[in-house]
């Protein structure tokens, strides 16, 4: 299939304005946009062409959101000009962009938890339609695209993809000629992704365009007819993924390519981390519950939990963490001794340590240098009657800065200047630096850069090689099997069996994700 | 087009520059206002920023002024890093007197001149069991200390009306409302001859070396200003956010209490209903004048003492109300926080936007 044979189905809209389809629908001419530290987009130009599933590849901070958000209208570009249908076009805000047909599915969901789906779609329509009225359209547009969803449920029943259904369904209702997706695929399960794919063949096939933002080589591969690269702002190479492989995309979105780890069979070493029949009613009223979690790791072995995020992770973490000490006393142990009840600080003197998803605000504290924020799980600058040693802090941090190759301005740069990949860096190198005997790791290479991301990866590896205990606890499929070397799946607060990586398949898995594991009992260790 | 832009981080130079572009503003404002109300702006900037430091009687009195202003606003200073917003400090101030007061009024004639040691201390005590109970209702039941701390204000002024007009009215004193005069050994030691300025000064400034230590140079107090920058990163580092709340209002409470127990023990020298002159309100600006940092609030705390002190000169030589003072306190203010948006924001001239298709 290539774009031609699309452009060949015309819909109702494509046929009356009878366009010819050489004449690009979407077109950015040298766009620029700069902020105060970074010129986000660079003279990029663009061509979208009727009935195209265009990829718009590169790494975050690459300039992909910004460029999605200049075409929705959300940010003004300092220079350059945008040409809809061949005319030249101003986009002030998003609803000139609705007007002219372009809808954008944003990567976080804007949703509110308490309205029934139909009110929410409501929201962001003109009001000449009645609630009845929209819950029938919601329901024919369901219909004819395969996507199951109920317009009278209330948003907080629903699970991540059928909220991003929501968010689709509603970018339909504005009947758009062009659809923008940002890293839609980000919280699905494979089978959703699937699903989602066949949606945005089927518009396609009626003559919508696609903007198809990601990072994730083989979905573009499979699905994008086109592919524009960016990387630091700047138009790196124009393709058709088709005829690419990862390599060579992953060779124009990050200029190299990253080393492969090389695993080791390896035999684990005694119990560090002993979870059994953990449950824990959530504080948050639209939170998971967690029943009977049960899951070990050895000294010398990382052990993964693979799943959609909010089916009970956030509220895991916490628990082992230290941060919730509401469970029970001996349903978490730790070396032997029960911790359910101590607090960050004791548990952290066993050597726990934990690195979260969200890395400014938790991870480190924003407005502080990264000296400052070494105090928040490091004491070795501190004396034995509490007093902080300066200059010791400062060779500390400098340590770690080097040893990670964190860019940063030195040990004084407050934590919010760096990169997201510095910074998390930064907290990795932070952590394994105090040599843990259990390392608990959120979401490692969240939103990094694929350099970043190996980089942390290897030091991940290096600290089991070492000896220590290793929890990751993952939405990437792809770094849990490069990394582990058992998983966990993870679904609605329950925890499957544990999985040896050479058992473990994307399928498998995936259909782990919707909580069906319990005819496939494979036990290990 | 001037449009304001973010900056990537904010700027250490406005850090300083902006309280002192707010201090130029108000001047300026306030030339306005004495020309609006038909005085000689010249004469009126005199008594504001002239007369207080005129001679060394005048210096004193400006120190005697600035001094509770500076402790109290130490302790305010502490609660705003940890995110406890504590704003009943003039009511921790008129317990502290009130506790002070009782304590002074057990001395005779025989007391040694020890003897103000315990009422200082009194006054310490009493500012912090003020504070502890807002400590407390916000502990147990998340009630809010804004307002708790406020209202809490106007019952310590109950207590202290319901004393000096009642069971410690001075039977000699013609039906005053106001306590018999503290006996001599009450009194706090003064620093110089003919002058009112007393040790409370020394105290307030030891105040200043220890609370600049304590959150520069101390794991505590460090961690305690974590749970007012970022509360999951407290949590996260296991730093106690209730440890933190009970710490900083008891400190700011046991500075306030200290304060009005200087002032009873002190200048005033006996419990009347004038004890409360807004302080502890004032001291509010004074900790947001000087950047919540120990030293930068010894000059907003004698910067805050000349408009009080300007503002009585302004009633007696120019015949203005004495709410002058809260006028040039509350401009201050609002100049300061028009002027730290040039700390996070920079102001510029927008690019004319290039013309489409050049």
């Amino acid at each position: 299939m290539n774009q031609n044979s699309y452009s060949g189905l015309p819909s109702d809209e494509f046929s009356s304005s009878a366009r010819p389809s050489n004449t690009a629908l979407l077109e950015l001419r040298n766009i620029s946009k700069r902020y105060p530290a970074v010129l986000a987009n660079d003279r990029v130009s663009l061509q979208v062409m009727p009935g195209q599933i265009h990829a718009i590849l590169g790494e975050n901070g690459a300039g992909k959101s910004t460029l999605m958000k200049i075409i929705y209208g959300a940010v003004q570009p300092d220079q350059g000009d945008i040409r809809f249908d061949g005319k030249p076009v101003h986009i002030r805000n998003p609803q000139q962009a609705r007007a002219l047909g372009i809808s954008m599915v944003f990567q976080h969901f804007s949703l509110f938890d308490t309205l029934s789906v139909a009110q929410n779609v409501w929201l962001g329509l003109d009001k000449s339609l009645s609630l009845a009225e929209v819950s029938r359209h919601i329901r024919d547009k369901a219909a004819a695209y395969g996507l199951d969803l109920e317009p009278d449920r209330p948003v907080h029943t629903l699970s991540v993809g059928e909220m991003q259904r929501v968010e689709i369904i509603r970018a339909l209702l504005c009947e758009p000629r062009l659809l923008i997706l940002d890293e839609p695929t980000s919280v699905l399960t494979p089978q959703a992704v699937d699903k989602l794919f066949a949606v945005l063949r089927q518009l396609v096939a009626e003559g919508c365009s696609i903007l198809y933002i990601s990072h994730k080589l083989h979905e573009i591969r499979a699905l994008c007819t086109h592919c524009t690269v960016l990387r630091g702002g700047k138009v790196t190479g124009e393709c058709d993924p088709r005829e690419q492989s990862n390599a060579s995309l992953s060779q124009m979105m990050i200029g190299s390519e990253p080393a492969a780890l090389v695993h080791s069979e390896r035999t684990p070493g005694q119990l560090v981390l002993d979870v059994s029949q953990l449950s824990l009613t959530s504080p948050d009223p639209f939170g998971t519950r967690l029943s009977a979690v049960d899951v070990q790791v050895h000294a010398g072995e990382i052990v993964g939990i693979a799943g959609v995020s909010g089916n009970g992770q956030r509220e895991l973490l916490y628990a082992l963490s230290g941060e919730d000490t509401r469970a029970a006393s001996d349903s978490i142990r730790l070396g032997g001794l029960a911790v359910g009840k101590q607090g960050p600080l004791q548990r952290r003197a066993l050597g726990l340590h934990f690195v979260p998803d969200e890395r400014l605000g938790r991870g480190a504290v924003p407005s502080l240098s990264l000296a400052h924020n070494l105090l928040l799980t490091r004491s070795e600058a501190v004396s034995g009657s509490g007093w902080i040693n300066m200059s010791a802090l400062s060779v500390q941090a400098q340590a770690i800065i080097a040893k990670y190759q964190v860019k940063a301005g030195g040990p004084q740069a407050p934590a919010q200047s760096l990169s997201g990949g510095n910074l998390q860096k930064f907290i990795v190198g932070r952590e394994v630096d105090a040599k843990p005997k259990l390392l608990i790791v959120s979401q490692p290479t969240w939103g990094l850069d694929v350099g970043a991301a190996a980089q942390i990866r290897a030091a991940l590896v290096a600290l089991r090689d070492a000896g220590c205990a290793v929890l990751v606890v993952s939405e990437e499929l792809d770094e849990l099997f490069e990394l582990c070397d058992r998983m966990h799946v993870m679904a609605q607060g329950c925890l499957s069996p544990s999985l040896a990586r050479s058992q473990a398949t994307v399928e498998k898995i995936g259909s782990w994700m919707s909580g069906l594991w319990s005819d496939t009992e494979t036990r290990v260790s | 087009m001037w449009k304001l832009e973010a900056r990537p981080e904010p700027s250490a130079f406005w850090r300083i520059a902006s309280p002192l572009l707010a201090l130029v503003l108000t001047v300026i404002l306030g030339v306005l206002l004495f020309l609006a109300l038909g005085k000689d702006p010249v004469k009126g900037l005199q008594v504001f920023f002239w007369e207080p430091i005129r001679s060394a009687y005048a210096l004193g009195e400006l120190v005697v002024k600035a001094t509770p202003l500076l402790l109290i606003a130490l302790g305010l200073a502490l609660c705003f890093r940890s995110n406890v917003w504590n704003i009943g400090a003039e009511g921790q101030y008129v317990m502290g007197a009130v506790f002070a007061a009782g304590v002074a009024l057990l001395a005779d004639k025989t007391s040694g001149a020890w003897f103000f040691i315990p009422v200082l201390l009194a006054g310490v005590v009493g500012g912090m069991c003020w504070a502890a109970i807002t400590a407390w209702l916000r502990d147990r039941f998340h009630a809010n200390e804004i307002l708790v701390s406020l209202m809490l204000v106007y019952v310590a002024i109950m207590v202290l009306g319901f004393l000096v007009y009642g069971p410690w009215k001075d039977p000699l004193g013609y039906n005053f409302p106001q306590s018999k005069t503290f006996e001599a050994a009450t009194q706090v030691p003064r620093l110089f001859k003919g002058s009112r300025v007393n040790i409370g000064v020394l105290l307030a400034l030891a105040g200043v070396a220890a609370m600049w230590v304590f959150l520069f140079r101390t794991r505590t107090g460090w961690a305690q200003q974590i749970s007012g920058l970022a509360p999951a990163a407290a949590r996260y580092a296991g730093f106690s956010s209730r440890r933190a709340i009970w710490l900083a209002l008891l400190v700011s409470g046991a500075c306030a209490g200290l304060a009005g127990a200087l002032e009873v023990a002190g200048p005033i020298g006996q419990l009347t209903p004038y004890v409360p002159v807004g302080y502890g309100f004032a001291a509010i600006i004074v900790a947001f004048v000087g950047r919540l940092h120990p030293v930068g609030m010894v000059f907003s705390a004698i910067l805050m003492s000349m408009f009080y002190i300007g503002g009585e000169l302004a009633q007696s030589r120019l015949g203005l109300p004495k709410s002058l003072t809260g006028v040039f306190q509350g401009l201050l203010l609002f100049c300061l926080l028009a002027c730290d948006v040039l700390m996070n924001y920079r102001l510029r001239l927008a690019p004319v936007r290039a013309k489409a298709g050049a």
